[in-house]
């Protein structure tokens, strides 16, 4: 149970999301921004980086909703299932398991990023756009992911729950649906 | 030397940052603003403690340091008593209420999921209500993902407590929502 009442038909980050709609939106918006704004790096990319971090936090909603999200960006479920396991077994580039590995470290601590890890990055041709968007996504996650577990939120059983999330996060992104959540009580 | 390459290398922690990804800035300065400023049962110095509490136990000196200096200005304590919030509030006056909370902004250092009903329970009978224990989880998660940013991009901070002094009036007194261009800090 929650620490603090939520709504019930808002799971996981959404019930808090709608508690707090005026901290809600800069964190919305930043996320658009990170997940879905212009970037050399696919949003299928950037939900890895999102699901990496959130399952290395143990984050049960999060790693759900974004594995969700990548596997339909993706087209499949393997290279989230794989990356979990050995990011350097994961079917994706090499500069993408550098910055995987970045994330990695980041969701240790800031201090764990290390200069050879973005060296590796780099030499696999990572811009600093990329390597500052990586790091900036996996510290959000780390917020992402404190706040669900911190308020112990609820994280649904149904797998269909986090197909359904998926669809929205890959049909509407971060932003606040127009009219708001009623339709789902 | 900062991890990538910022357009200016004189400007330390978040700031450099914000001088490379003016886009992100602004919703990152708006949460802070929000989060430290903005409505809440807590005092902004109480929320600015929090700050700089889960900042110094990510050892991140940058946030710690502008974040404690805000607090004494809130606070109108001296400068040395920055160093009170590493040794534990040996100093610091705290009431059971902020006590309790910074015991759950410590869990959440950690990992949201350490956060126990019990903790959320011994704050509430200091008084804290569902919003204030939703703050403190949210501002400790916050931080989170503030120094992870700064450490994770290898931003360099100034050693001196006494650097941070006008940094921390201005926080305090002015806020986070500021022009990117205006870059001085």
């Amino acid at each position: 149970m929650p620490h603090i009442p939520l709504p019930g038909h808002l799971p996981g980050i959404t019930g808090l999301l709608e508690y707090s709609q005026e901290s809600a939106q800069p964190i919305r918006v930043l996320t658009q921004l990170l997940l879905r704004g212009p970037s050399t790096l696919t949003p299928g990319e950037r939900e890895l980086i999102a699901t990496i971090v959130s399952h290395q936090n143990e984050c049960r909603f999060c790693t759900a909703a974004h594995t969700a999200a990548a596997d339909l960006l993706l087209g499949d479920t393997e290279t989230c299932h794989i990356m979990k396991q050995d990011i350097d077994a994961a079917p994706v580039s090499h500069k993408m398991k550098a910055l995987l590995k970045i994330a990695g470290l980041v969701q240790v601590s800031g201090k764990a990023v290390t200069s050879e890890s973005i060296a590796e990055a780099k030499h696999h041709g990572a811009t600093d756009l990329e390597i500052h968007d990586t790091v900036l996504i996996a510290a959000l996650f780390c917020l992402y992911n404190r706040y669900v577990d911190g308020m112990a939120t609820v994280a649904p059983t149904d797998p269909d729950f986090y197909k359904g999330l998926g669809e929205r996060l890959v049909s509407n992104g971060y932003n606040r649906l127009p009219n708001g959540y009623d339709h789902l009580k | 030397m900062a991890h990538i390459s910022l357009p200016d290398e004189t400007l330390p922690g978040i700031v450099g940052l914000f001088s490379f990804r003016p886009e992100t800035a602004v919703p990152l300065q708006l949460l802070a603003e929000t989060l430290l400023r903005g409505e809440s049962p807590l005092t902004s110095g109480e929320r600015e403690l929090i700050a700089a509490y889960v900042s110094h136990l990510n050892d991140c000196h940058f946030c710690h340091t502008s974040h404690a200096s805000a607090a004494m200005a809130h606070l109108k304590c001296d400068l040395s008593l920055i160093d009170d919030i590493k040794h534990g509030f040996q100093e610091i006056a705290l009431s059971p209420k902020l006590h309790a909370l910074l015991g759950i902004a410590a869990k959440v250092q950690k990992s949201g999921r350490q956060v126990t009903e019990e903790d959320v329970a011994a704050a509430r009978t200091h008084g804290a209500d569902d919003r204030t224990i939703h703050d403190t989880v949210l501002i400790a998660a916050a931080f989170c993902m503030f120094n992870r940013y700064v450490d994770g991009l290898g931003t360099w901070a100034p050693l001196d407590n006494e650097a941070y002094r006008e940094m921390g009036q201005r926080m305090a007194f002015t806020g986070y929502v500021r022009n990117v261009d205006e870059t001085a800090i």
